[in-house]
């Protein structure tokens, strides 16, 4: 504890200095956008503001982008509450009360409650990820190619199996984003595979065009045609605070929603939707009164947005203690970090202590922002929905067309990012989830070269992947979840993942 | 035509492709694999899952339900989104998009000329500004480095 204390010391030396605090600000006002403005979420927000932190330190860089990451998780309260619009994915549930409690004349009350409830989770699960991610990269340092190989289908299985829908559809999608991985030179023999003659193929498709092809443009595709937003719900000022009964009803709420979030944010997948699914499930089941959900329950906003939050830190376990995304959002970080000659995992705490434990303290900071930044300038985000659609989403393509580009300077992404957009507007169409195909894509290669490596340990043998205890276990976890997806084939009704996938696609229509 | 029927077929034909186009690199042995050996098990787990999603997708929405109406606006967007990708080195980034924008604006979603021009024009001024003078990100140049 006394080193972690010292350490986190460390790391506000680096997260209070004037430069960080600039940058931390600018991550969050512009995630904060990012998540007001229907269509570009977190990965897109953070895809397109990718080229603007080249010129940036590492430090700097990933500050800012984690703003951007839970800024966004903020900014998707407000039109979730006063529109019914969800800003993105995970405030889907927070449509269902926060709407209805603006309707009653609570909007103020329903953004207070958010906006805390995202700052205590945010903040207590900072305290998860300074506790966990250490310990877990010290684990991972007795990891060789067989335990990668290992954890990197099971984070695939899991996050098949999270995802709401079928898991065959997931499964697909995940098979479809390791095939566009394989394009590129294969590192171990020099071969170049799929890439046509084009030479910028040989580094790869690149996670950014993929990312704002599939998320960004896509939803540019499918929502074009909208009319102009509906009428906005603007709350005053002076009515933002709750009262004494809705603070009371909501603590509990904000409690369980941090701890359930931060759980579900560890485990690969679309943790933020799935952790305010959960959430808003379990408050209702221990409601006293669960007659209220869906008419303006105060739980029912202050649980699912506080597991949202609170999942953006769970999320971070992962990506820096072992260096593998979860989800698309820390797919595109840890590319971001790549970019800035940061390689995330076991060795990054022990060799950047700087680095880690500024972000972790930048985090605490960031929070505390975003609760002063979100109540009293939520008039002013709610404009932003008054601007006209038909002169937005232009906007939105030139940010897209130039955070593509500027990558690696390359039309080639540009295309990259057209065709994406085209496959992402189908499988939105055809009821298809996106967010496998970017872990695929990126999980491609340390997935080849991690089974290419084994089996060279092994003289040729598969053995080793069930000889070692470790890849053993995290391969029996993963053929445990094969058998539970299988189960409703078998058994009748719907679980828990059709069941978030009706909800989703109900509140989202 | 069911929408899973359609998309399960397809996912199994690109599948298949894929396979096809391995053919053009080594695949090793199971002890050693070459470099279309990953490729080559996955496009089989494609044409897998797809042929799983075609057979049970009987059920699913019909392909007709799923909304169409804005295919014409999406694929205007695209065209002005490929001339961008075209022009972008050619015409430099402040001539490109300010025709693709005039072109949105005012072609697309019909707001006058005047409207789009001005609108264009003030984005593109702008947006160079802002990435090029302030961020310091260099945009494409075009004809007299414009």
């Amino acid at each position: 504890v006394t080193e972690t204390l010292g350490n986190l010391a460390t790391g506000f030396a680096v997260a209070l200095s004037p430069a960080i605090l600039i940058y931390a600000f600018v991550g969050c006002l512009v995630g904060t956008l990012v998540g007001v403005l229907p269509g570009v979420g977190p990965l897109a927000g953070i895809s397109l503001l990718l080229p603007v932190t080249f010129g940036l330190d590492a430090t700097r860089a990933i500050v800012m982008l984690a703003g951007i990451y839970y800024g966004a998780m903020y900014g998707g309260s407000t039109t979730s509450i006063l529109m019914r619009i969800p800003g993105e994915a995970a405030s889907v549930m927070t449509c269902i009360d926060g709407y209805a409690m603006a309707r009653k004349g609570r909007a103020g009350p329903a953004l207070a409650i958010a906006a805390v409830g995202s700052y205590v989770a945010g903040t207590v699960s900072v305290v998860g990820l300074m506790l966990l991610a250490p310990p877990l990269a010290a684990f991972a340092l007795r990891f060789g190619p067989p335990e990668y190989f290992a954890l990197l289908v099971l984070g695939l299985l899991v996050l098949a199996y999270m995802s709401g829908g079928s898991m065959v559809k997931s499964l697909a999608m995940a098979a479809l984003g390791l095939l566009i991985g394989m394009v590129g030179i294969d590192h171990m023999t020099g071969y170049f595979r799929f890439s046509y003659g084009i030479v910028e193929l040989g580094d790869g498709i690149g996670v950014v065009p993929l990312a704002v092809g599939l998320f960004g443009l896509a939803e540019i595709l499918a929502t074009a045609g909208r009319v102009n937003p509906p009428e906005v719900i603007r709350p005053r000022l002076r009515d933002l605070l709750p009262s004494r009964r809705e603070w009371r009803e909501s603590a509990m709420p904000i409690t369980r929603g941090t701890v359930l979030g931060f759980l579900i944010g560890i485990i690969p997948g679309s943790a933020h939707i799935i952790s305010s699914f959960v959430s808003y499930a379990l408050e209702r089941k221990l409601s006293r009164r669960p007659e209220e959900f869906g008419h303006g329950a105060v739980a029912g906003v202050a649980g699912p947005e506080s597991a949202n939050n609170s999942a953006t830190s769970g999320a971070f376990v992962p990506m820096l203690a072992l260096g593998i995304p979860t989800g698309p959002v820390t797919a595109v970080l840890i590319a971001a970090m790549m970019v800035h000659g940061v390689a995330p995992g076991p060795l990054l705490i022990q060799q950047q202590p700087q680095l880690f434990w500024g972000f972790v303290a930048s985090m605490y900071v960031g929070n505390l922002v975003l609760l002063i930044l979100n109540l009293p300038l939520v008039g002013l985000f709610v404009n932003i929905l008054r601007i006209p659609y038909p002169l937005l989403y232009p906007v939105i393509v030139l940010l897209c067309i130039i955070g593509v580009y500027e990558v690696n300077r390359s039309v080639v992404d540009v295309w990259i990012m057209l065709v994406m957009g085209v496959l992402g507007y189908l499988l939105k169409k055809l009821d298809f989830e996106p967010a496998p195909i970017v872990l695929g894509a990126v999980l491609a290669p340390m997935l080849e070269l991690s089974l290419r490596q084994s089996l060279s340990m092994s003289d040729g043998s598969y053995t080793i992947f069930t000889e070692r205890p470790i890849s053993a276990t995290l391969l029996a976890v993963a053929l445990v979840l094969v058998v539970l997806s299988l189960r409703p084939l078998v058994g009748r009704g719907r679980d828990w993942r059709a069941k978030l996938g009706l909800a989703e696609k109900e509140e989202l229509s | 035509v069911r929408a899973d029927r359609v998309a399960g077929t397809a996912l199994a034909f690109l599948g298949l492709f894929v396979l096809w186009e391995c053919r053009q690199l080594p695949v090793g042995s199971l002890r050693t694999p070459g470099p279309a050996y990953m490729p080559m098990v996955l496009a089989l787990l494609l044409v897998g899952f797809g042929a799983l999603v075609a057979v049970f997708g009987g059920a699913s929405a019909r392909l007709r339900d799923a909304g169409w109406h804005e295919v014409r606006h999406a694929l205007a967007i695209l065209l002005a989104c490929a001339f961008a990708a075209l022009a972008v080195e050619r015409l430099g980034y402040r001539i490109t998009m300010a025709l693709m924008l005039v072109f949105l604006v005012g072609v697309v979603e019909r707001r006058g000329a005047l409207v789009a021009v001005v609108f264009s024009l003030a984005l593109v001024l702008a947006t160079f500004f802002l990435f090029e003078t302030v961020l310091r990100v260099p945009l494409a140049r075009g004809p007299f480095g414009i």
